[in-house]
């Protein structure tokens, strides 16, 4: 049998030669070698009050220590009197597929008495990345590869109180979505029985569309029939009711990860306990991809077109350099 | 054994008795009377929504206070802190309680809670204010105890410590009310993360010089044991529920979960039933005692020292407390004179109507009287000119058979006269 090759060695055909085949399919394998050698980076933000278990999930969703609290030394207790953001960065890797991972977190959301514009600071710093990312953008001497330190995800963890969505959770999710990719889950759901977890979910889904709040995946960026199918069965499951664990138990012979209590052991990834699962899925395994494309493509576009306009618009202030950057680039 | 005297030059030393003289007997007569009157007790629950408070309140006194078809926080629609009190009167054994419960809905549910306990350290002292107004009154006989003589505090299970509105709110309510702290929701924690959490619930209440509810040191030694362990296990972590589960053909309170069932009523699990004992079983009359002897006098001694600091009367009540009892009397007088003065109305109205009926009635009966008369009457022709009818017919039937009679009369003098007329011709 005669061989075509390609670029990556042999191609066996059938018996005869196949003069048809180009060899155009063999970019998914130069894009493949190239994304491996470049590796990914991803940036989540966890938003939720103290106590839900926001460092203990993303230590599970990453099977690794993560988080602030696994990092910093100091075992801090006590509640910040503001909000802080802190950002920790990882370097992670599995089957040669290397991840800069970096994890946002907000101690001090909502556990104020007087939690009056607690987002604004979390507003601030996800507008402050699309702003740095954009300076870099318009650079005239540009780095080949422009540090994203963009929020693709937004983690918003609402509690298990089993009956409805806050005013604070409301206010949060309905100005944050319009920025970011919001992803609301039920946190500490091992509270709540399945009954009440329906009811909660049925709730929340009911208040998320009476106040206009569209979380991620938005139906609006739907791109195909296809995308419609799969996004649809994920909106009829969110928000996800996850419990989080950096702890293994035996069950069963096995050693799984999961809360043990004096009634039984919850393991975190049994669909039938919780859903961290199609969490851990939607993020890692299926969407990470869709969700960093909808942040550049969409968020970041939408803030870049914002302030180019303001820029525009702002004639009087002698801001010379900058501006005729924006004008040479928009031409 | 040399006699003791106090102060007061009263011999204090205990005598012993010769015989049964029996007011040993005494507790036994303040019980008859006790439960002859019943009991009161005001219980106050304050905690964030969706903390299970009103499914504890249900599984404490096991009755329905909260039914399913009581808006849940799902529906509330207001966004201040409101107060609402419940009663219930339950019976068990003889004995009636009637609980009166108080709830605070909207209690730290909005983005901006400063100042959200200023509705109930309102409604406490309003309580207060009406105990003290009606205890200075002259005429005592009916004294109704709406204090609230419990707070079931609910805090969130975070794992985490206080939060900030946590140790606002028990700052300023720990001097006027019992305060028992509560972890709701227990079944979120496992039982490590479970005593780490009370621990720093602990050390915060220290640390911020709370003043939590306090159990009264006896001699008994059961009871400072039983006292110890409860001690051990503050603030008490607590599930609530109300459906029956059965657990390996046990019938259990408890929560049914697809890893397990947690047992409301296992120690293990969580501790309800130490609450539950401490609260109705052991220690309700203590509360109630505290509440009168500490927090009420403290309010009391406060307010009259208020008064008589200024002389003038600088609180924005009424100021019952200014008037010398001759005004207090005369006040009172009134009041008793308008409420006779209504009552006579009311039963002069009263009676008015029962007039009105019992005349409607006679007349009635009257009515149905003479109907009755009528058809008697008519019965009564009926019956006669059937009567009639049937003479008549018996009449007729009279007179044919006696035409008959004639006729065969007729014919046997006929008969006989051809016969005879036969006899005498065969004689020929």
């Amino acid at each position: 049998t005669a061989t075509v090759g390609g670029p990556y060695g042999e191609k066996a055909s059938g018996p005869g030669v196949d003069f048809s085949y180009v060899g155009i399919d063999a970019i998914l394998e130069q894009m493949r070698r190239k994304a491996m050698k470049q590796g990914f980076e991803l940036n989540i933000m966890v938003v939720g009050q103290s106590g839900l278990g926001k460092s203990t999930l993303m230590n599970t969703l990453f099977k690794s220590k993560v988080s602030r609290k696994s990092v910093q030394a100091t075992a801090q207790e006590k509640i910040p009197k503001t909000i802080e953001i802190k950002s920790i960065s990882h370097d992670i890797e599995e089957k040669g597929v290397r991840m800069k991972l970096t994890v946002i977190d907000t101690p001090g959301f909502g556990d104020q008495i007087n939690n009056e514009n607690c987002w604004r600071p979390i507003m601030k710093f996800i507008n402050d990345q699309y702003e740095a990312y954009l300076q870099e953008e318009i650079n005239i001497n540009r780095k080949k590869r422009i540090p994203d330190s963009r929020v693709h995800c937004c983690i918003y963890f609402i509690p298990p109180t089993g009956h409805c969505l806050r005013p604070l959770d409301v206010e949060f999710m309905r100005r944050l979505s319009k920025v970011v990719n919001i992803v609301p889950v039920i946190a500490k759901a091992d509270t709540l029985t399945l009954e009440e977890r329906d009811f909660f979910k049925k709730k929340i889904r009911e208040e998320l569309r009476a106040n206009g709040i569209d979380v991620y995946p938005q139906k609006e960026f739907d791109e195909d029939a296809e995308d419609r199918m799969i996004n649809e069965k994920i909106r009829e499951m969110i928000p996800f009711a996850v419990v989080g664990s950096d702890q293994e138990y035996q069950v069963n012979g096995r050693r799984l990860l999961g809360r043990k209590t004096k009634w039984g052991t919850i393991e975190v990834e049994n669909i039938a306990h919780c859903e961290f699962a199609y969490l851990r899925d939607l993020l890692i395994r299926t969407h990470m991809q869709n969700i960093k494309d909808i942040t550049s493509s969409i968020h970041y576009e939408m803030y870049r077109v914002r302030r180019l306009n303001e820029n525009n618009t702002v004639v009087a202030h002698a801001n010379g350099m900058p501006e005729h950057h924006l004008a040479a680039h928009e031409m | 054994m040399e006699p003791t005297e106090t102060d007061g030059g009263i011999m204090e030393q205990p005598k012993n008795l010769e015989g049964y003289v029996g007011f040993a007997n005494l507790p036994n007569q303040i019980y008859r009377k006790s439960v002859k009157r019943g009991f009161e007790f005001t219980l106050m629950v304050v905690g964030e929504s969706g903390l299970g408070k009103s499914t504890l309140i249900n599984s404490l006194f096991l009755t329905d206070l909260y039914s399913p078809e009581y808006p849940g926080p799902s529906h509330r629609v207001e966004k201040t802190v409101t107060v609402e009190q419940s009663k219930v009167l339950v019976k068990e054994g003889g004995v009636q309680l009637l609980l009166t419960i108080v709830d605070t809905p909207g209690f730290g549910d909005t983005i901006d809670n400063s100042n959200c306990w200023q509705p109930i350290i309102d409604y406490i002292d309003n309580k207060f204010e009406g105990y003290l107004n009606a205890e200075s009154r002259v005429n005592r006989r009916l004294m109704p105890d709406s204090r609230v003589q419990c707070c079931l505090y609910f805090i969130t299970p975070s794992g985490h410590g206080l939060k900030p509105l946590d140790v606002e709110f028990m700052k300023r309510l720990h001097e006027k009310v019992n305060i028992i702290p509560l972890i709701a929701k227990a079944d979120t924690m496992t039982p490590e993360e479970c005593q780490l959490f009370k621990k720093q619930i602990m050390r915060g209440i220290q640390e911020h010089k709370i003043r939590i509810y306090q159990f009264p040191e006896t001699d008994d030694e059961e009871e400072m044991k039983m006292v110890k362990r409860i001690k051990d296990r503050l603030p008490l972590a607590v599930i609530g529920s109300n459906t029956i589960i059965e657990v390996n053909g046990k019938r259990v309170r408890g929560r049914q979960y697809p890893w397990g069932v947690a047992d409301v009523e296992n120690g293990e699990h969580c501790d309800f039933t130490i609450l539950r004992n401490m609260l109705i079983r052991t220690h309700m009359q203590d509360l109630k005692d505290v509440t009168n002897n500490v927090h009420y006098e403290n309010y009391r001694s406060r307010k009259l020292a208020a008064v008589t600091y200024n002389g003038v009367d600088n609180n924005k009540s009424k100021g019952q407390l200014t008037k010398s009892p001759l005004a207090q009397m005369e006040e009172e007088r009134r009041d008793h004179v308008s409420k006779m003065k209504k009552m006579e109305q009311e039963m002069e109205q009263v009676f008015e109507m029962k007039v009105k009926e019992k005349l409607q009635k006679l007349r009635d009966s009257e009515a149905e009287l003479q109907r009755r008369q009528e058809q008697m009457k008519k019965n009564l022709e009926a019956q006669h000119r059937e009567l009639e009818d049937r003479r008549r017919q018996h009449e007729e039937e009279k007179e044919r058979w006696e035409a008959q009679q004639r006729i065969l009369d007729q014919q046997k003098l006929d008969n006989s006269r051809t016969l005879e007329k036969n006899k005498k011709k065969k004689i020929f």
